[in-house]
């Protein structure tokens, strides 16, 4: 090794250390400060696809918009929609404070080269599906988000903290939806115990698959880009329903549900992993529809971007004129 | 996945920071970014997207190529002037515990 690749090493470990030390402090990590390449790709590659999950995340719930019961739940559905544009929104900023830009983000999602949450490829059959979705999905991702508010870098933290105020009122409406259709008629509660027996299993997969199967949680927790492990957020999140559901007078579809009293947790059936990677890797029941949802999106607002931008660029030219 | 995206992006909006005063007698606070073609539009879209829940009564935006800022590596500098003039701080001064309402 020459001399000059010798202290080079040196310096750049020096650095690294002195990395690890300030994050060990909770000193956040702002978009200019120094940092380890890997640690920039990890949190553009979970930001970004944290941001197409509220984007594509508002594809199921808008195929209710127009069929909503009442006109309160109609505002309710379209405040919640564009809640989640928001989030994506923040997201996307957050990620481009790390030097990638929205393009390439976006790009990579229609190319099918990004990833966004699995649960946003199921159909969204019943009006007790958005019932479904704002308690369990929204559910486990406040479970995801709250602790993420104290992750280590600046933008992402300060998003997380906007989003998880937001996310509440999400959650609550979800549940209500339940609540009043398992007060309903006979046809009503089928309904809504139908929505909770198909929304359960992939709302568990949410956090991803298990501690030994997931090889970089180790070096996230140590960046603190992530505060909890997979497993212990899912237990976290079992717990808190398997008391909520009695609230509603349903069940959740587990028979190995069972509260264990050594463990004071609730002990849990096995996951379908299978299912799970199949929609990862495109094959659920929705990818493609909503992949292509959101492609036509874009190409037909091409025309807006471009016609906005070419008015903007004519009135600043009139008024430098002027 | 079969690849059926062909639209190809020449035209993106500039990047706008975001600053938004939550009420009368605070400062304006920077609260994030945003794409537009202009600034009515960025003040549009900002008012959508970070004031939905009252959080704000006047925004003001500004196209990030505009914004200048220090070096991170010289924050320490920021501070030394202030540790080395103890002077600037009101205990510096050793006064009688009679003195009243200073
Ligand atoms: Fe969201
Ligand atoms: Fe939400």
């Amino acid at each position: 090794m020459s001399t000059f690749v010798q202290i080079t090493v040196l310096m750049s470990s020096a650095i690294e250390t002195g990395f690890q030390e300030k994050i060990d402090q909770d000193i956040r990590i702002e978009p200019r400060d120094w940092m380890p390449e890997a640690y920039r790709k990890t949190l553009i590659r979970q930001i970004s696809q944290h941001a197409h999950s509220e984007i594509v995340g508002m594809l199921p719930e808008a195929n209710w918009i127009t069929r909503a019961p009442t006109l309160k739940r109609k505002a309710t559905l379209i405040a919640k929609v564009q809640d989640e544009a928001g989030h994506g929104l923040y997201l996307y900023s957050s990620a481009e404070t790390l030097g990638v830009s929205r393009e390439e983000m976006i790009d990579q999602l229609h190319q099918g080269k990004a990833k966004y949450s699995s649960i946003f490829n199921y159909p969204t059959l019943t009006w007790a599906d958005m019932g479904a979705i704002g308690w369990l999905v929204d559910g486990a991702a406040i479970m995801n988000q709250v602790p993420l508010c104290r992750a280590s870098y600046g933008p992402y933290a300060r998003a997380m903290v906007r989003i998880c105020r937001e996310e509440s009122f999400h959650q609550r409406q979800g549940f209500e939806i339940l609540l009043v259709l398992s007060k309903g008629n006979e046809a009503q509660r089928r309904m809504c115990q139908d929505a909770i027996d198909r929304w359960w299993w992939p709302s568990v997969m949410m956090f991803g698959p298990n501690d030994d199967a997931s090889p970089h949680t180790a070096q996230s927790m140590r960046w603190k880009i992530k505060r909890f492990t997979n497993d212990e957020l899912r237990q976290r999140f079992v717990d808190v329903c398997a008391g909520q559901v009695k609230l509603l007078g349903m069940h959740l579809p587990d028979p190995d549900l069972v509260w264990n009293e050594a463990r004071q947790h609730y002990d849990f059936g096995p996951i379908d992993w299978n299912e799970f990677r199949e929609v990862i890797n495109g094959n659920g029941p929705c990818n493609k529809e909503r992949l292509a949802a959101r492609v036509k999106a874009h190409a037909d607002g091409a025309w807006v971007r471009e016609a906005a931008l070419a008015h903007a660029q004519k009135n600043s030219i009139r008024e430098k004129a002027a | 996945m079969d690849n059926q995206y062909t639209v190809q992006d020449k035209t993106s909006w500039p990047l706008w920071e975001v600053f938004i005063r939550s009420k009368q007698g605070l400062d304006h606070k920077h609260v994030g970014s945003l794409h537009a073609a202009d600034a009515a539009m960025a003040i549009e879209n900002a008012r959508d997207v970070y004031t939905r829940r009252m959080e704000g009564v006047s925004i003001w935006v500004v196209e990030s190529r505009h914004i200048h800022a220090s070096n991170p590596d010289e924050a320490a500098s920021l501070y030394d002037p202030a540790n080395d003039k103890v002077y600037r701080h009101p205990t510096f001064y050793d006064l009688p515990d009679e003195l009243k309402h200073m």
